[in-house]
């Protein structure tokens, strides 16, 4: 008897679960269009970029020889292409750290339950408006307003007094810079700024309440029981905005050129640069390309270990 | 609570906050403010000094840019086609994968979920120069469709669908629908797009805005000057010819960031939604 019943409930579960699969096909089908266009369009490109990396494709050549590592060897010698790299991590630098600590105090405020701020939705949709401008409208909005000798910020500095002559902006290295990760900084503050109030609203209250019945002030419960727990967020934050600074081009490219004295040159003007321009070197482009992809990799990979991380600390500390 | 001296502590701190929340304000307005006033004075005007009062010099801006070939009406329809179409695309199959990832269980679904996590860190620039000589081998610079048709895989926006889908999803919904007959197809387009409107317009947004942005692909593979996208367009603001005309310089940069502005003052609530969302899902 026991046997029989067994035997009819799992036909009848096979029956379902024959029925569920013949569903489930349907995943294959709703996948596909994705998949093969994710072949087309990623995946072959990112190879094919690999591929001419051990090539010796340039110029108007349309045959392409393997040379082995040799574009590995002479892009690590190249002096351009490393001054792109520092100049990249320089630019990120300078931007993100204002970026980040502006960010945090501006979260801090607009949830301090002490402080009961008004208006916050009004300012935070302020602070992130440059965020949506096209950049390369804000690198010429930003290469006329520091234009020498008569843009508005010289026009500006003169009539106030604060300088005799008229500062020539893009002539200095430093001011340069400066300029492009204050570009950097003014467009992203905004949105890390809402990312991490979300991250702080996330926190479960009751800590914050417990802090406040043991006598902790507003600023102890932040560096104590909010700074720790966003750090995933930060470290989060951190290597999205590496990334993203990695690929930085359209303000560079618009607002010199890269210059003065290669000092705003990043990774990608380089790759641009020596693709569509002068040599067409597609080699050299190429390579640079996949020192940058495995650039970016090794970061994308701290992310995903600090996903899991931060699910763990989540579930063991509390937060929502 | 407070004592007196503790309120009056607090209030000078609100105000101070106030003020400094004043200030960053004016820096997210006062460049775009500056780029429209000086679009509506002459080039004397500019260069005599800095004013925040427009003037009515914007129709002459607007001709000598025009006379000098900046077809600004044909960069707008350009951008236009090549963000909605990228966009509806991207929005359909997005949904359509995130909905096969939720709803059927299949072999290799983990694989493929992980593939996508992949692809949002991994940013398309990284391989242009293959996705150039691919685009060039198969005879399609020069051509929108190297711009649009990859928004078909858009592992950002599968993304965000998934996660808005796993919230309302309950296989109940479509029980009922398969019992009566209905197809698979025909239960996504009829029961589960409507139901995720929320999560389609806030990346119809997103979308819309990245790819009318976008300026390093259009710039790679488009040389004629009638296909030129917004950006495009803008880069030739920087050249020789506007050297002295800065007032339809202005007129020029102006004319490419109004669109977005108009479009921001209508929807931010969504769009600081959309980035709110995001950065706690992520």
């Amino acid at each position: 008897m026991a046997t029989t019943t067994t035997t009819t409930t799992a036909t009848g579960k096979q029956k379902r679960l024959a029925k569920r699969k013949n569903h489930d096909k349907w995943g294959y089908v709703f996948m596909a269009p994705f998949f093969l266009f994710f072949l087309a369009f990623n995946f072959y490109p990112m190879f094919y970029t690999i591929y001419l990396s051990f090539t010796d494709l340039a110029g108007w050549a349309t045959e392409a020889n393997i040379v082995g590592f040799r574009n590995f060897q002479n892009i690590y010698n190249n002096m351009l292409f490393r001054r792109a790299v520092s100049n990249t991590f320089i630019l990120w630098v300078v931007n993100f750290i204002p970026q980040i600590v502006l960010a945090f105090l501006l979260a801090y405020w607009f949830t301090s339950r002490r402080l009961n701020l008004k208006g916050i939705g009004f300012f935070k949709s302020l602070f992130y408006l440059p965020n949506i401008i096209t950049a390369a409208s804000v690198a010429v909005i930003f290469s006329s307003l520091f234009s020498y000798p008569r843009g508005p910020i010289n026009q500006f500095l003169l009539s106030g007094g604060l300088v005799d002559s008229p500062v020539d902006f893009f002539r200095s290295v430093v001011m340069t810079r400066l300029i492009v990760s204050f570009i950097q900084f003014w467009m992203w503050y905004g949105q890390t700024t809402i990312v991490l109030q979300a991250g702080i609203l996330g926190i479960d209250e009751n800590l914050f309440d417990a802090a406040r019945v043991d006598g902790a002030t507003d600023w102890q419960s932040f560096t104590k029981i909010t700074m720790p727990l966003m750090k995933p967020i930060t470290l989060y934050v951190l290597i999205t905005s590496l990334i993203g600074g990695l690929q930085m081009f359209d303000i560079p490219y618009l607002l010199t050129g890269g210059g003065p004295q290669q000092s705003v040159e990043t990774m990608i003007t380089f790759i641009y640069k020596q693709a569509f321009q002068g040599g067409r070197n597609l080699n050299v482009a190429a390579t640079a390309s996949v020192v940058l992809l495995l650039m970016t990799t090794a970061f994308s990979l701290l992310v995903f270990n600090s996903f899991r991380t931060r699910s763990s600390k989540q579930i063991k500390k509390g937060v929502k | 609570m407070y004592d007196t001296s503790n309120a009056k502590k607090l209030k000078a701190q609100r105000t101070l906050l106030y003020v400094f929340f004043g200030l960053l304000t004016l820096l997210s307005i006062l460049p775009f403010w500056i780029v429209i006033v000086n679009a509506t004075r002459t080039a004397p005007q500019i260069q005599q000094g800095l004013s925040l009062i427009p003037r009515g010099n914007a129709w002459n801006n607007w001709t000598f840019l025009r006379g000098r070939g900046f077809n600004i009406l044909q960069g707008y329809g350009n951008s236009f086609f090549i963000a909605a179409s990228a966009t509806t695309l991207s929005l359909y199959f997005s949904s359509l994968t995130a909905y096969a990832l939720i709803v059927y269980e299949f072999k290799g679904k983990k694989i493929m979920w992980g593939l996508i996590l992949m692809l949002i860190m991994i940013p398309s620039q990284v391989s242009i120069i293959g996705f150039y000589r691919f685009i060039a081998n198969i005879g399609l610079l020069n051509n929108y469709i190297p711009l649009i048709l990859p928004a078909v895989a858009s592992a950002p926006t599968v993304f965000f669908m998934k996660q808005y889908l796993e919230t309302i999803y309950h296989p109940a919904l479509v029980d009922s629908a398969r019992i009566d007959g209905a197809s698979e197809l025909k239960i996504f387009h009829t029961i589960i797009l409507p139901l995720m409107r929320p999560a389609l317009a806030t990346m119809a947004i997103f979308g819309f805005i990245g790819s009318w942005n976008n300026f390093l692909l259009p710039l790679i593979l488009i040389n004629e000057r009638s296909m030129y996208t917004l950006p495009m367009l803008v880069q030739l603001l920087t050249t020789d010819g506007y050297r002295t005309e800065f007032g339809a310089m202005y007129m020029g940069i102006a004319l490419s960031i109004i669109p977005l502005i108009l479009l921001y003052t209508f929807l931010s609530r969504y769009i600081i939604g959309g980035v709110t969302a995001g950065g706690v899902k992520q």
